[in-house]
């Protein structure tokens, strides 16, 4: 054990991806007994840093000193075996398997050859008594609720007998009653002196649970604090303050008429009675944490998913648009955030996948007209600032920045008057970010109705002009007119974390 | 950088320079083999096939396949006898029954997939044991024969004046017309861009299950026009008719340079595919080999094909 008390320190951990610096010199540390929070927003590299200690991640650089000695995180196994446990985002569970199965896969207690069913069955129960979990040990994943799946991989967690805990969000499926029988076996944890390392966006439940909370911003270390000495703002403030620069250049126009008006759109538990409208000549921009619901807002209104009540309003018309080809037709152009899976065919070449969303254009007496398709896809592609050597290129050889272009001139081949951008800058570099933004600016000018779903609070900021901020699945605020002038970070924050009331009249 | 184009055309290219080896060398081994009769006879042979793999390329451009067409043959030929030599009916409706008993076959195979989202395999297979099953019972073991000349006529028959036979015309012109809507036709287009990616596709704002549903209901109206091609031929419909054919026409379409995951191939390539497959049939027919070992040379001109598409795609992929 090392003089200052710490089970674990890293410093100067960075981790590079292709293109990006998901961490840069980063430093944190835990000690025993206490819930270290871990807060930043969407992409500030909270997630990049655990799998690293959890030897997910093994391509970093930097140090970790575990319990006094300096380590290196080559393997999840070997990790796991230090005393390291994670409970990532996603669940890991396989659902035709009982929960008991689940907790000891891959070593399972044997007798002979064959598995000791009846000891892994008692030390399954044994785990989730101590967790005061009522689950069947028995019962097939398959047939619990999300929450109880949580539970279950809690107890798989803790089975592996544990120094340091990382708990990945472990709130944002859990029911009011099941966080609170969470926070119980924190409270235990704790006692017994596991680390508890806990990331989530809810402010509330960090000022409930958290000991220390540590800071990042955009892949850097901002700071670590003792939970009691900071206030809600202080924590909002140091997770997002940076300043907005010219970096968005924004275009003075006036705005038109309502092109898109959505009313109480609802689906399940994914939107709840959700409104909202976008005018020609304006961008409107949609802002909220993971799991918000934007994307499936979208989707919805475009009619690329099914959604259980709710009118969409298209120039004054109601529509019944339940299919995209319906969605087509009204006019509307959706730009999902992933292209390579949903955006384009990446077999194709970009001739190709530029004039699908509207082959009719090129349809001539005798079928289509090769020559003219040619021809105006290539000016589309272009007046996109689209660089490829050829429009015979293939889709998937084009870099995401220019990808994103052929997305567009896709979409400009429709003739749509309502462009929605589902993160339309992630994973693209700094150069081709502002000439999507520029692109953006031109529809606008051009009277189209843009609508822009954006995780990145600056860029959102920056290139909207009213923005509305949803809350797991509620339109949780709306910022316009008066209220863009002055606008702070912390307020849409505010919004998006449920920190700050609603100003949206129900 | 126009790698696709490229591919895509080396794929034809080298299915059309296996068949010419493979024409030169049964033409040195087996004199019989570059007689005009046996030429003939040889693209008589391919007529079946051909209009069956055309089908199956539609649906194998859609990344998808059917492995039932073969029973479809036999089923579309059963009901075609049953209604003009049992019923008495005229030639003319008991074929357009086939092609439309055809074409029923794989619009439910098409909905069965595209709306309920079965594995293509699976509903093709349950498919391919009903239709086989429908025809033997119908059959009941009776072989049905005796058709009239004008109805063999597609088969038999030669274009007046010439010694070209009908049947050859008739292919050629097909692969014609769908040449022209693959290329021309929005139809076409989207049947590749469904193989390529379909939630892409879906999301360019086309009803993808339309084009999935039509892909199939094509495919099992060539399985009732080959129905008719083959009846016309032998002079008798089988319950047992059509054993295998799916094979050897999701093999002509392999060779041909498709790729099984969807997206691209053509259907020239699909022709030469079914010339091929026809050939080496031909030449160990020649070299008496008996057709039981033919199966099995076969099967592994099959399984090169399918090795060599899998290269190409991990070629394709490394390139990236």
């Amino acid at each position: 054990m090392s003089d200052n008390g710490y089970l674990l320190e890293m410093n100067d951990i960075t981790v590079e991806f292709p293109g990006v610096k998901a961490l840069d010199k980063v430093k944190f540390n835990a000690k025993r007994g206490e819930v270290h929070v871990l807060l930043g927003e969407n992409g500030a590299g909270k997630s990049t840093i655990m799998k690293v200690l959890a030897g997910v991640n093994t391509n970093y650089t930097g140090t970790i000193i575990w319990k006094g000695e300096e380590i290196v995180a080559k393997s999840i196994a070997e990790q796991r075996e230090r005393g390291v446990s994670i409970i990532f985002q996603e669940m890991n569970l396989l659902k035709n398997l009982t929960v008991a199965e689940n907790i000891y896969l891959g070593r399972q207690p044997m007798k002979g050859r064959n598995i000791d069913w009846n000891k892994m069955n008692q030390d399954a129960r044994a785990l989730l008594d101590s967790i005061h979990s009522n689950i069947d040990e028995k019962a097939l994943v398959s047939t619990l609720t999300v929450g109880q799946m949580q539970m279950v991989e809690i107890s798989k967690a803790l089975s592996f007998n544990c120094d340091i805990l990382i708990m990945d969000e472990p709130t944002s499926a859990l029911t009011e009653k099941e966080v609170d029988a969470l926070f119980d076996i924190i409270a235990g944890l704790k006692a017994k002196g596991v680390a508890i390392v806990y990331i989530s966006h809810r402010l509330a439940e960090i000022m409930a649970i958290g000991d220390r909370i540590t800071i990042f911003r955009d892949g850097k270390y901002i700071s670590t604090d003792y939970v009691k000495d900071l206030t809600m703002d202080e924590m909002v403030a140091k997770m997002v303050g940076r300043d907005l620069t010219d970096y968005y250049p924004k275009v003075d126009v006036k705005p038109g008429e309502k092109m898109l008006e959505v009313n109480h759109i609802s689906e399940g538990s994914v939107l709840k009675d959700v409104s909202f409208y976008a005018r020609g000549g304006e961008i409107t921009g949609f802002y909220g944490l993971m799991g918000a619901g934007r994307t499936e807002l979208m989707r919805a209104v475009y009619g690329a998913d099914r959604y259980d009540s709710g009118e969409v309003i298209v120039k004054g018309k109601k529509m019944n648009i339940r299919t995209p080809e319906q969605g087509k037709k009204a006019g509307i152009a959706l730009l999902t955030e992933d292209r390579k899976n949903q955006g384009l065919i990446l077999g194709f070449d970009l001739t190709w996948n530029v004039s699908l969303t509207n082959l009719d254009r090129f349809m001539g007496p005798f079928g289509l007209d090769l020559a003219k398709e040619q021809k105006i896809c290539k000016e589309l592609a272009d007046s996109m600032r689209t660089k490829t050597p050829s429009m015979k290129q293939l889709a998937r050889n084009l870099s995401g920045g220019n990808q994103q272009k052929v997305v567009i001139a896709k979409w400009l081949n429709s003739n749509a008057d309502i462009i929605i951008f589902d993160e339309p800058t992630r994973g693209i570099d700094v150069g081709a970010k502002a000439e999507i933004y520029g692109i953006m600016n031109d529809l606008k000018k051009e009277g189209k109705a843009v609508i822009m779903v954006s995780s990145e609070l600056a860029e959102c900021m920056g290139v909207s002009d009213r923005i509305y901020v949803m809350h797991e699945g509620v339109m949780s605020g709306l910022i316009e007119g008066e209220d863009m002038k002055g606008l702070t970070e912390e307020i849409v924050v505010g919004y998006a974390t449920g920190a700050r009331e609603s100003n949206i009249k129900a | 950088m126009e790698a696709k184009k490229k591919k895509l055309d080396l794929g034809n290219m080298s299915a059309l320079i296996v068949l010419i080896v493979l024409c030169l060398f049964l033409s040195i081994i087996q004199p019989a083999f570059r007689t005009s009769s046996n030429i003939i006879n040889i693209l008589q042979q391919v007529t079946v096939i051909a209009v069956l793999a055309l089908g199956e390329s539609l649906v194998i451009f859609l990344g998808r396949i059917d492995i039932s067409v073969g029973s479809v043959v036999a089923l579309a030929g059963i009901v075609m006898g049953k209604v003009i030599i049992e019923a008495g009916l005229p030639s003319i409706v008991g074929i357009i029954i086939a092609l439309a008993l055809g074409a029923a076959c794989g619009c439910f195979n098409g909905v069965m997939i595209a709306k309920f989202r079965l594995q293509p395999m699976i509903a093709t297979l349950a498919m391919m044991s009903m239709a086989r099953g429908a025809a033997l019972t119908i059959a009941d073991g009776n072989t049905i024969t005796g058709y009239s000349n004008g109805f063999r006529w597609i088969s038999v028959g030669t274009i007046p004046g010439t010694s070209i036979p009908v049947q050859i015309l008739f292919m050629i012109l097909l692969y014609i017309v769908f040449w022209y809507i693959m290329k021309y036709r929005k139809f076409g287009r989207y049947i590749y861009s469904v193989g390529g990616n379909e939630e892409a596709t879906r999301l360019s704002g086309i009803d993808t299950d339309k084009v999935i549903i039509a892909g199939y209901a094509l495919c099992g109206l060539m399985a009732g026009l080959a129905s008719y091609i083959l009846v016309a031929k032998l002079n008798s419909a089988q319950s047992t008719a059509g054993l295998d054919y799916e094979m050897d026409a999701i093999a002509s379409s392999v060779i041909g340079g498709a790729s099984l995951l969807g997206g691209s191939g053509n259907l020239w390539g699909t022709f030469v595919g079914a010339i091929i497959m026809i050939v080496i049939r031909n030449g160990l027919n020649l070299m008496n080999v008996s057709s039981n070992l033919q199966k099995l040379v076969l099967g592994i001109v099959i399984l090169i094909a399918v090795l060599a598409d899998s290269f190409r795609q991990k070629a394709a992929a490394g390139k990236k």
